[in-house]
C-alpha cells in the first residue's frame, strides 16, 4: 500500500481519527435534516409551493442534483454507522468487567443510548424511504397534483400517509429518538473537532439542544396539524376549523 | 458506626472474583476510609483470614495510589478528593458501601482491589516528556511565560495519574488523562517542539493499551481527584487532528 493509504488506514485505526469522522460525518447528516425539514415546512405554504418544491429537487441540474445529494448523504450515514459501530464494539471490549454497583455521575441519558437511537434512525430511514421515495403503497404512488396531472402530488401523499395511527406513532418516537441523538450529538461534535473551550462550552451545549428541539417541533408539526385538521384543502389557513377525513383520499 | 460492606475478592490476576460481605464494627466516624479498611482487615487477620488487598501510599491526595470504586464512583461521589481523603463521617450509620477494584480491560486486576495501571507508565514512556540535556537546571525564568500559559499547563500537571478517569468513563477511556499529560507540555515552550510527536505517540500507545474511546460524556472530569476539565480532551483532539494532518502531508 502507498503512504497515503497507510496514513488513511492508521487514521481511521485510531480513536480519535474514527471519532472525527463520526463527528463530521453526523454533521454533514445535521445539514441535511435542517434542508429537509425547511422543505418539508413548505406543506404550510399549501400545496402549490410544496409540490413546486419536490418537482424542484427532481429537476435540479437535469436530473443529477438529487442523485449528487443521495449519494452524499448515504455516504455520510453508511460511513457515520460503520464507525460508529466499529466504536460501540470497542468501547464494550475496553470495559469488559462491569461494577456491580453500577453509577452514573452526570452523563445524560441521552449520551448512553445514542446506539440505540442511532439503531432506531436507520429503521426508520428504511421505512421512510419505502413509504414516500419509493411509495410501494400503490394509493400513494398514484396520487396526482390537481392542478397539474403530470406530476406527483407530494402534499396529498404526505396527508393521506399521516392517517395512519401506526405511521405517526412511528413518526414521532423515530424523531424524538433522534433528537434526543442530536441534543448530545450536536455539542459532542464541538468537543471531537476540537472547538470546544471554556469559553464555548456553555453556547455550544445550548445550540445543539436548541437545534435538537427546532428540528423535533419542525418535524413533528407536521403530522400534528395533519390529526387536527389544520391541513386540509384548501390549504388555506381559513381551513384550519374545517371538518377533517374527507379530503385526505382526494 | 457500624456498616456492611460488598468488596471485591480475587486472589490473583486469572482468579474469577466474587463481591464478598463484612460487617465493619465500631468504626470511628473520624476515622478515614482506608482506616477503616485497615480496622477491617486487623479483623480479618484475627481470624486468620488473607485480608483485603488494596492500593495506598501517600494517604494524603497528592501520589495517585489509591484507587477503589465506592458504590460505583471511583474515588467516591465526593468531589473533587482522592478515596484516601474520604472520611466516614460521610456515610450513615448502617449504610451498605460497594467497594470495587478500577475496572478496565487496560488496569487487569491484581489481587482484590489492586489493579496494574503500568498502560500509564508505557504512554507517558512514548511521548510525556521533554528532550532536555540534562546537568545543572537551567535559570528558570530564561524563557518568559504568559500568565494564562503556565495557569492552564499548571492546572493539566496537576494530574496524579490515578485513573479515576478510566474507571468512570462507561468506555474506560484513557483521554481525561492522556489530555492532561499532553496538555501541560504542549502549552509549554519547552514542550512545544516535540508536540506532533507527542500527540500521535501517546495516542497511539493509548489505543494499543486497549482504552476504550471518548464518548464525550465527561464522567471522568466528574471523579477527577485533581478536577481537571474535560477541555484538554477538546485539546487533545485539536492537537492530534492537526498533528494528523502534518504527518500525512509531511513525508
Ligand atoms: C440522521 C441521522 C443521524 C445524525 C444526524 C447523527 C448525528 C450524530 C452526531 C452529530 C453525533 C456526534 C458525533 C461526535 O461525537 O462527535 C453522533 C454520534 C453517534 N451516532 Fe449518530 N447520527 C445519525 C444516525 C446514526 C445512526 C443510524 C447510528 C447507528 C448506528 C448512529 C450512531 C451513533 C453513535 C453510536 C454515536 C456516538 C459515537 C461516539 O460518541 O463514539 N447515528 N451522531
Ligand atoms: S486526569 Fe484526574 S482522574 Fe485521570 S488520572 Fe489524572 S488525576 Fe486521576
Ligand atoms: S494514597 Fe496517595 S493519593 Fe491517595
Amino acid at each position: 500500500m502507498n503512504s497515503l493509504g497507510k496514513t488513511l488506514l492508521r487514521f481511521w485505526n485510531s480513536s480519535i481519527g474514527k471519532k472525527l469522522i463520526v463527528a463530521i460525518t453526523g454533521l454533514m447528516l445535521v445539514g441535511f435534516l435542517l434542508g429537509h425539514m425547511a422543505g418539508n415546512l413548505l406543506i404550510f405554504q399549501g400545496r402549490e409551493d410544496l409540490n413546486d418544491y419536490a418537482e424542484f429537487l427532481h429537476h435540479m441540474l437535469h436530473g443529477w442534483g438529487i442523485w449528487f445529494a443521495r449519494i452524499g448523504i448515504l455516504g455520510a450515514f453508511v460511513l457515520h454507522i460503520v464507525a460508529t459501530v466499529s466504536l460501540v464494539q470497542q468501547n464494550r471490549a475496553a470495559r469488559d468487567s462491569r461494577y456491580s454497583c453500577d453509577a452514573t455521575v452526570q452523563a445524560p441519558t441521552s449520551s448512553r443510548i445514542m446506539i440505540w437511537s442511532g439503531l432506531t434512525v436507520i429503521a426508520f430511514v428504511i421505512f421512510h424511504i419505502f413509504h414516500f421515495t419509493v411509495r410501494l403503497d400503490p394509493d400513494l404512488a398514484a396520487m396526482k397534483d390537481p392542478s397539474d396531472p403530470a406530476r406527483h402530488d407530494v402534499y396529498g401523499m404526505v396527508i393521506a400517509g399521516f392517517q395512519n395511527p401506526l405511521v405517526v406513532l412511528f413518526y414521532i418516537v423515530a424523531i424524538s429518538l433522534l433528537c434526543s441523538h442530536l441534543s448530545h450529538g450536536i455539542a459532542s461534535v464541538f468537543q471531537t473537532l476540537g472547538l470546544r473551550t471554556v469559553k464555548t462550552r456553555v453556547a455550544i451545549r445550548n445550540l445543539g439542544l436548541g437545534i435538537a428541539v427546532l428540528l423535533w417541533i419542525g418535524f413533528l408539526s407536521i403530522p400534528f396539524l395533519v390529526a387536527v385538521g389544520a391541513l386540509e384543502e384548501p390549504a388555506t389557513p381559513a381551513a384550519a376549523s374545517a371538518p377533517v377525513i374527507e379530503a385526505a383520499k382526494s | 458506626m457500624n456498616l456492611t460492606l460488598k468488596v471485591w475478592r480475587q486472589s490473583s490476576p486469572n482468579a474469577t472474583g466474587r463481591i464478598e460481605t463484612y460487617e465493619a464494627k465500631n468504626i470511628p466516624s473520624e476515622a478515614s476510609f482506608l482506616e477503616m479498611l485497615d480496622i477491617v482487615n486487623e479483623g480479618i487477620i484475627e481470624s486468620g483470614g488473607d485480608p483485603i488487598h488494596f492500593d495506598h501510599d501517600c494517604r494524603e491526595g497528592i501520589c495517585g495510589a489509591c484507587s477503589l470504586a465506592i458504590n460505583g464512583v471511583p474515588h467516591s461521589k465526593e468531589s473533587g478528593i482522592t478515596t484516601c481523603q474520604v472520611h466516614m463521617r460521610k456515610f450513615r450509620e448502617g449504610d451498605t458501601i460497594w467497594i470495587e477494584p478500577f475496572r478496565a480491560r487496560a488496569f487487569p486486576v491484581i489481587k482484590d482491589l489492586i489493579v496494574d495501571r503500568s498502560a500509564f507508565d508505557r504512554i507517558i514512556a512514548a511521548g510525556g516528556f521533554i528532550d532536555v540535556r540534562t546537568g545543572s537546571a537551567p535559570e528558570a525564568n530564561a524563557i518568559p511565560i504568559g500568565k494564562e500559559d503556565a495557569d492552564t499547563s499548571f492546572d493539566a500537571a496537576t494530574c496524579i495519574g490515578c485513573g479515576a478517569c478510566v474507571a468512570a468513563c462507561k468506555n474506560a477511556s484513557a483521554m481525561l488523562f492522556v489530555g492532561a499529560k499532553a496538555a501541560h507540555l504542549n502549552i509549554l515552550p519547552q514542550g512545544h517542539t516535540e508536540k506532533d510527536h507527542r500527540v500521535l505517540a501517546m495516542v497511539r500507545q493509548m489505543d494499543a493499551e486497549g482504552f476504550g474511546n471518548c464518548t464525550n460524556q465527561y464522567e471522568c472530569e466528574a471523579v477527577c481527584p485533581k478536577e481537571i476539565s474535560a477541555d484538554v480532551i477538546s485539546k487533545l483532539n485539536r492537537d492530534y487532528a492537526a498533528a494528523a494532518v502534518r504527518e500525512a502531508v509531511a513525508d
